[in-house]
């Protein structure tokens, strides 16, 4: 089915599509119009859901641990501060193992105060526990939320999944996008029957309480386990997602990647942006590629690495600082994960697009006209630095 | 970098116009005929008043570009007092055109855009708007003209598609959709090219 939608507007639908038993609700930018097409469908009967508005974002995220925790499905939709409000209840949520299903519309942090896109937000949360799967545009912004319960709930991992898109520059942008039939969302989403539940009366139990230390570390292996069995089920979930749509998703997408010399690591949005500046690189001769990551947690740092092993410059792209002093966060990851190449390309950080600022082909292509320069030369330069900014000299 | 084959316009207009919801429904219309678009307004500190900016990419192919646009084929400006505050031509090409809420000519116009050769396309979407619907709302007509001048869609199909997508928008309020096709038709006959 056709249609025309924003981002957060498909999200909504492919929510109202899902029916869950519950949805916390607590409006922030840019993702206040996911609960607030949400309320129209539950007043208007259109789903089942039980509709909790509450005072903020820890409430919020707490209903869904309650709810989840008692054997219903939850969902949640956040932003920005709201996130970092939910910081406490993300490790809870993660640690209980209730698979809840979070959309997170990434905002910078405060502050300064600033309304548009970053990924501080989500990057931020990046060691919680939870999964992180990232949408280029609408499309994957409903097809990534669809997938996200299957994965979540799945024996294997049982924990929670959110699914990330850009702030405005999805969320509020309306595209094309092909939906599908309500009755093929809800087989291919099944029934949610957990194992245990507080409310199953056969094995009582208790949620969330004291755990010492005999016990605490071993309760981690397990969680980090399930972080790593994750993988594997997000690529079954993807496969039979494409059974029902025709589209494809791995943990992460190659783009003309075959013969790459110079290629980019990024997220989000800007990885369409940068598609358009490939094509015209591969127009001129220039053996250009992208990686767009997907999933960010599990990380999936040996397949990047083989990914990567055939070319001579990289540059990873973070829209997130990290204040680190030596990169952002997905730098790190992937550095870390060519570490064990025999021949590793050369490796550069390039921070951009925070708080909103816009990122235009041109852009792209200054940077891969640095890789081209370091993989003739050699000389790599600074390897970290801020692209688009005024404060000080730009350095690509 | 777009292609030949997009056709891209930037809206400037102030908070509570409705130029952000003309660019949306643009988008949605010129899908509804089968075009890839995109429609998507730039946020700044958001309040009644302040200078917004909204953005449509149209297209036979789906666009990955998720920049603002730059370099726009058409400017449409809902309100006249932002030519004294912002570059509304800057980066418009050569071959395009710009679109202006005003009841003065075209002719009187080109002399406040400094030095603009191109086209100039005015309409007054105020003394239409209140005429068909009763009260200001110059989006409708500043869309009505943004299509006739563009040629983006065909005017017939247009005016069809619109009058779906109204039906879904206004399903709670269906007496307006009357006034608004009439405001719509009305502002295709009146835009000045000039």
């Amino acid at each position: 089915m056709s249609s025309r939608l924003s981002g957060n507007e498909a999200v909504a639908y492919a929510m109202k599509q899902i029916n869950p038993d519950v949805m916390g609700a607590f409006p922030i930018t840019p993702s206040t119009e996911i609960p607030e097409y949400f309320a129209q469908y539950a007043a208007n009967g259109e789903v089942d859901t039980e509709f909790v508005t509450v005072e903020s974002e820890h409430s919020s995220m707490s209903v869904c641990i309650a709810a989840q925790a008692a054997g219903a499905r939850s969902v949640c939709a956040t932003s920005s501060c709201g996130l970092a409000l939910m910081y406490e209840l993300l490790y809870v949520a993660a640690s209980c193992r209730l698979p809840i299903a979070l959309a997170c519309v990434n905002r910078a942090l405060s502050g300064p105060i600033n309304i548009n896109n970053d990924h501080s937000d989500s990057m931020g949360a990046r060691d919680s526990g939870w999964i992180q799967i990232y949408a280029e545009n609408n499309q994957e912004a409903y097809d990534n939320f669809l997938m996200a319960m299957p994965i979540g709930e799945h024996l294997s991992v049982r924990l929670p999944v959110m699914t990330c898109m850009d702030g405005f520059i999805t969320s509020h942008a309306v595209e094309n996008i092909e939906l599908l039939e309500t009755e093929a969302v809800r087989r291919f989403i099944g029934e949610y029957n957990p194992e245990n539940y507080l409310l199953k009366k056969e094995n009582p139990l208790a949620v969330g309480p004291y755990d010492v230390s005999p016990y605490y570390m071993e309760h981690k292996v397990l969680e980090a386990e399930a972080m790593k069995a994750a993988k594997t089920r997000i690529l079954e979930v993807a496969a039979d997602f494409e059974k029902i749509s025709g589209r494809r998703y791995g943990l992460f997408e190659e783009y003309r990647m075959e013969d790459a010399e110079l290629a980019l690591v990024l997220i989000g949005s800007s990885a369409g942006t940068a598609k358009a500046a490939v094509d015209k690189l591969r127009e001129a001769g220039v053996k250009a590629g992208l990686v767009k990551i997907r999933v960010f947690r599990p990380f999936p740092g040996e397949e990047l690495a083989r990914a990567l092993a055939g070319t001579r410059a990289v540059a990873v792209m973070d829209k997130s600082e990290g204040f680190s002093a030596s990169g952002g966060p997905l730098f790190a990851e992937t550095r870390s994960a060519l570490y064990d190449l025999q021949e590793r390309p050369y490796m550069i950080n390039i921070v951009y697009g925070l708080g909103g600022r816009d990122v235009k082909t041109e852009d792209i292509e200054k940077v891969f006209a640095r890789l081209a320069a370091i993989a003739a030369t050699g000389e790599v330069g600074p390897l970290y630095t801020h692209m688009g900014q005024r404060s000080r000299e730009e350095i690509a | 970098m777009a292609s030949n084959d997009m056709v891209e316009i930037r809206w400037h207009g102030r908070g509570g116009q409705g130029a952000k919801s003309a660019c949306l429904l643009l988008a949605d219309v010129a899908g509804l005929e089968g075009k890839f678009v995109q429609g998507f307004p730039e946020y700044g500190p958001e309040r009644m008043g302040a200078p917004i900016t909204a953005y449509n990419r149209i297209s036979e192919k789906r666009c990955s570009i998720h920049s603002n646009i730059y370099y726009p084929d058409y400017v449409v400006v809902v309100d006249e007092s932002l030519l004294d505050n912002v570059d509304v031509t800057g980066g418009l090409k050569e071959g395009g055109a710009i679109i202006i809420n005003t009841p003065c000519s075209p002719q009187e116009m080109r002399l406040r855009l400094g030095g603009w050769s191109g086209k100039v396309c005015t309409l007054d979407a105020r003394r239409i708007s209140e005429e068909t619907l009763g009260r200001n709302f110059p989006n409708t007509p500043m869309l009505a003209a943004a299509v006739k001048v563009s040629g983006v869609l065909e005017t017939e199909r247009f005016l069809a598609h619109i009058e779906e997508s109204f039906k879904h928008k206004f399903a709670d309020k269906p007496q307006v959709i009357e006034g608004n096709m009439a405001t719509l038709k009305k502002s295709m006959d009146e835009v000045q090219v000039g």
